[in-house]
C-alpha cells in the first residue's frame, strides 16, 4: 500500500501540487489524469524524491520514503518516462539490467531476468539483447523503458506519460501489454496521462488533478457516472460519456435468459462492443455464450439502461 | 580537374634550388632539368600518371593509387635531383626543395586526403593508413634517399640535439595537455554542476586565451623568476624565469579554456531524459558521472583535447624563444642565422607532429561515438 499524505510543492509561492492525499492499493493501477500543467509530473517525481516535497510525506508499506537515502529509494521504485530515457551507449540488455546491476544481483540472475522481461514484452531475447536503443522502433524503445523500470520487481512503478509519443495503434497495443503484464506480475503502478481514454482503459482507480489539487479519486465508472466537478465532467467528455461507461462494463453484468438470432458472443465482451454489434447487424438482442448451455442473451434495451446518466 | 591545372602550373615553378652555401639565396632549377633524363623521365611519368588517375572522380581506389604513385614519383625526382645537382657543385653547395616541389607535394597530399575521405574509411583503416605513411617516411629517411637535401645536412650534425628537442617538444605539448586535462576536466564537471562557477570561470579562461603568446611569456618570465628566487625549493625543481617552466605553464593556461568549455559542452549535450532516467533509477552522483555523463560527453570532451593538442604543438615552438627547448630552438636559431633550412628543421617536424596528433585524436573521437547515432 502506498500512502500519499498531504503532499505539496511550491514554485515561486505558487502551488504546483497542493496538499494531495491518496492511497494506492498494492497490485492495482492508479492513473493520474489532468490537463497539462496540473502538477501530475511534479506529484510523481515527489514520490521517488526527484523533487523534494515542501510539505507532506509518502509512505510505502507504512515506511516513510524520507527514511531512506534518495538513490536507495529510487532503486526500489521503477520509473518510466516519456521519451523513455534509455542510455544510448548501453545495449538493450544492459539498459534493462541497470537497476539489478546497481542492486548487485549476480550476472546470471540479471541475464535471466532480462530475457524474461524481453519475452514478456514480446521481443525475442536473442534478437534484441545486444542491440542498441537507436536500432529499435519507437514502440520497442518505449517497451524497453518500461521493462527497465520493472526489472528489479519494484514495490511501485511510476510511469509518466509512457505512451505519449506512440501512434494510436501501437499505443493501444502497449496499453494492453501493460495491463496484461501488470496482472501477471501483480505490480503496483501509478501512471500519469493527460488522456482520459487511456485512464479509463488502464485504471483500476482514476485520480483527476486540476490546478495542483486532487479533485476526484475513484473507480472509472464512479468518475464517469458522478463527476465531482464541472472540470471532471469536461474531462470525461460530454457526448462520449455513455460510450465510455459502456466500454467498462462486461456483457455478463446484464445477461438475461432467452434466445436471440445470430452467433453467441463471449460474456466478457464489453457493452460498447455489444452495442456496436447490435447497431451494425440491426438486431435488438445478441445471444451470449454460457457454461451450462442454457440460452442467454443481452438486449439493446438493457444496454441502453446501463448507458443512461443520472437524472 | 583543379589538381591537373594546379599541377601544370607548379611544373613551371622551379623544382629545386641550388645555392653555393647555406646562407645565400639559391638559384631555381626547373622540374625537367632537375635530374639526368634516365631518372627524371620515369619519375615524371609516374607523377603525371598518378595525377591523371586522380582525375577519375568515381573510382576512389584508383585515385588513392594515383596519389601514392605521384608521391613516389615526386620523392624519387627529389632524391635523384639533389644527388645529381650536388655532384656537379662546390663543396659548400646546398640543394633544397623549391616552390615547385612544395606545390606538387601539397597537390599530391590533397589528392590523397580527398580520395581517402571519399572511401570513408573506418577508424581502423585510418589508423593503418597513418601507420603505413609514417613507416614510409621513416623508411625514406633511414634509407638516406633524402640525405643530399640541405635540411638533412642541417640535421646530420645535430642528430642528438634534434632528438632532444623532439622529446622536449613532446613534453611541452603533451605534458601541458595532460596537466590541463587533470585540472580542466574536474573544473568542467564542477562548472557543469554549478552555473555560478561557470559564469565566473569561463570568461576568465577566455580572457587568458586572448593574451598573445609573446605577452604571456613576457608575464611568465618575471613572475616565475620571482618565485624561483624567493623559494629555493621551487628553483630546485626547475622553476625559473626562463626555460621549460614558464613555457609549460603558459601552455597549460592556454589549454584550460578548450578543455573546460568542451567538458561543459559535452556534459550538456546529454539528452535531459537520459540524465533524468539515470537519476530516476537510483544512480549516485558518481555513478552518473562515470557511467553516463562522461561516456556520452566523451566525443565532445576529446574534441577539446584535440584542439589543445594541435594548438600546443604549434605554440610550443615559441618556447624556443625563452629557452624552453623543443623544435622552436631551431626555428629561432635559423631566424637569427637567416638559415632557412634550419628553420625548416624546426618547422617541418612540428607540422608533422601536429598533423599526426590531429589524425590520432580524430580516430579516437570516432571510436568513442555512442553506437549508431544518438538518442531519438
Ligand atoms: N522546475 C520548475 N520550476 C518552476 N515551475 C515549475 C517547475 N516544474 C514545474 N513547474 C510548474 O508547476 C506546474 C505543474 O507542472 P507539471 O507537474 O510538470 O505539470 P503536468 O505534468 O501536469 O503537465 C506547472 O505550472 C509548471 O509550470
Ligand atoms: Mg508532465
Amino acid at each position: 500500500m502506498i500512502e500519499i499524505d498531504g503532499l505539496s510543492k511550491f514554485y515561486d509561492n505558487k502551488a504546483a501540487v497542493d496538499a494531495v492525499s491518496m492511497t494506492v492499493e498494492t497490485g492495482t493501477i492508479t492513473v493520474i489524469v489532468g490537463t497539462s500543467g496540473s502538477g501530475k509530473t511534479t506529484l510523481l517525481r515527489m514520490i521517488n524524491r526527484l523533487e523534494t516535497a515542501d510539505a507532506g510525506e509518502v509512505r510505502i508499506h507504512g515506511e516513510a520514503t524520507d527514511s531512506l537515502a534518495p538513490h536507495l529509494l529510487r532503486r526500489r521504485i521503477g520509473y518510466a518516462i516519456q521519451g523513455h530515457g534509455l542510455f544510448p551507449h548501453y545495449t538493450i540488455a544492459r539498459n534493462i539490467g541497470a537497476v539489478p546491476a546497481l542492486l548487485g544481483w549476480p550476472e546470471d540472475q540479471i541475464r535471466a531476468r532480462v530475457d524474461e522481461l524481453l519475452s514478456l514484452f514480446s521481443m525475442e531475447p536473442a534478437q534484441f539483447r545486444d542491440r542498441y536503443p537507436a536500432e529499435l522502433s519507437g514502440g520497442q524503445q518505449q517497451r524497453v523503458g518500461v521493462a527497465r523500470a520493472l526489472a528489479s520487481r519494484p514495490d511501485l512503478l511510476l510511469m509518466d506519460e509512457p505512451f505519449g509519443a506512440l501512434d494510436p495503434i501501437i499505443r493501444a497495443r502497449a496499453q494492453d501489454d501493460l495491463r496484461r503484464i501488470q496482472r501477471a506480475l501483480g505490480s503496483t503502478i501509478l501512471l500519469v496521462t493527460h488522456d482520459m481514454e487511456e485512464a479509463i482503459r488502464l485504471g483500476d482507480r482514476i485520480a483527476v488533478m486540476d490546478g495542483g489539487r486532487l479533485v476526484q479519486h475513484g473507480s472509472p465508472t464512479g468518475i464517469i457516472r458522478n463527476p465531482a466537478t464541472g472540470f471532471v465532467a469536461e474531462m470525461v467528455g460530454g457526448v462520449e460519456r455513455p460510450l465510455r461507461l459502456l466500454s467498462l462494463l462486461p456483457v455478463a453484468d446484464i445477461v438475461e435468459p432467452g434466445t436471440a438470432p445470430g452467433e453467441a458472443i463471449a460474456p466478457t465482451t464489453n457493452l460498447r462492443d455489444a452495442l456496436a454489434l447490435c447497431l451494425w447487424s440491426g438486431r435488438d438482442a445478441l445471444p451470449v455464450q454460457t457454461d451450462d448451455g442454457r440460452a442467454a442473451r443481452v438486449t439493446l434495451k438493457a444496454i441502453r439502461a446501463q448507458a443512461q446518466g443520472p437524472g | 580537374m583543379l589538381f591537373l591545372i594546379l599541377g601544370a602550373a607548379s611544373c613551371a615553378a622551379p623544382f629545386l634550388s641550388l645555392a653555393a652555401n647555406r646562407i645565400v639565396v639559391g638559384e631555381g632549377v626547373a622540374l625537367w632539368r632537375a635530374a639526368p633524363v634516365q631518372h627524371s623521365a620515369p619519375a615524371l611519368f609516374l607523377l603525371g600518371l598518378g595525377l591523371l588517375l586522380g582525375l577519375l572522380q568515381s573510382r576512389p581506389v584508383l585515385r588513392v593509387a594515383g596519389a601514392v604513385l605521384s608521391l613516389a614519383g615526386l620523392f624519387w625526382l627529389l632524391s635523384m635531383g639533389a644527388a645529381a645537382l650536388l655532384a656537379d657543385a662546390g663543396r659548400y653547395a646546398r640543394v633544397s626543395p623549391a616552390a615547385g616541389f612544395w606545390c606538387l607535394l601539397v597537390i599530391c597530399a590533397l589528392l590523397l586526403a580527398d580520395a581517402l575521405s571519399q572511401l570513408q574509411p573506418g577508424p581502423r583503416t585510418r589508423a593503418a593508413a597513418l601507420a603505413l605513411t609514417l613507416l614510409c617516411v621513416a623508411g625514406l629517411l633511414k634509407a638516406g634517399l633524402l640525405s643530399d637535401l640541405s635540411i638533412a645536412q642541417e640535421f646530420a650534425p645535430r642528430k642528438a640535439a634534434v632528438l632532444d628537442a623532439f622529446i622536449r617538444h613532446l613534453w611541452l605539448a603533451f605534458g601541458s595537455l595532460g596537466l590541463a586535462a587533470l585540472i580542466g576536466l574536474p573544473l568542467g564537471v564542477l562548472c557543469h554542476r554549478h552555473s555560478r562557477l561557470r559564469e565566473a570561470l569561463l570568461p576568465l579562461l577566455s580572457f587568458l586565451q586572448t593574451i598573445p603568446s609573446l605577452a604571456m611569456f613576457g608575464i611568465m618570465i618575471p613572475l616565475l623568476g620571482w618565485i624561483g628566487t624567493q623559494f629555493p625549493a621551487a628553483q630546485a625543481i626547475g622553476i625559473a624565469g626562463i626555460g621549460f617552466a614558464p613555457a609549460f605553464l603558459a601552455l597549460v593556461l592556454y589549454s584550460l579554456l578548450p578543455v573546460v568549455a568542451n567538458t561543459v559542452a559535452g556534459l550538456e549535450s546529454i539528452p535531459p531524459a537520459v540524465r533524468d532516467a539515470a537519476r530516476g533509477i537510483g544512480m549516485t552522483t558518481w555513478q552518473r558521472l562515470f557511467r553516463i555523463e562522461i561516456p556520452l560527453g566523451l566525443p565532445v570532451i576529446l574534441t577539446g583535447l584535440r584542439i589543445v593538442l594541435v594548438q600546443n604543438t604549434g605554440l610550443a615552438v615559441i618556447a624556443g624563444l625563452i629557452g624552453g627547448g623543443g623544435f622552436g630552438t631551431f626555428v629561432f636559431q635559423g631566424l637569427n642565422q637567416t638559415a632557412t633550412d634550419l628553420i625548416l628543421l624546426g618547422a617541418l617536424p612540428t607540422v608533422a607532429l601536429a598533423m599526426v596528433a590531429a589524425i590520432v585524436m580524430d580516430i579516437l573521437i570516432e571510436i568513442t561515438q555512442p553506437q549508431r547515432g544518438s538518442e531519438t
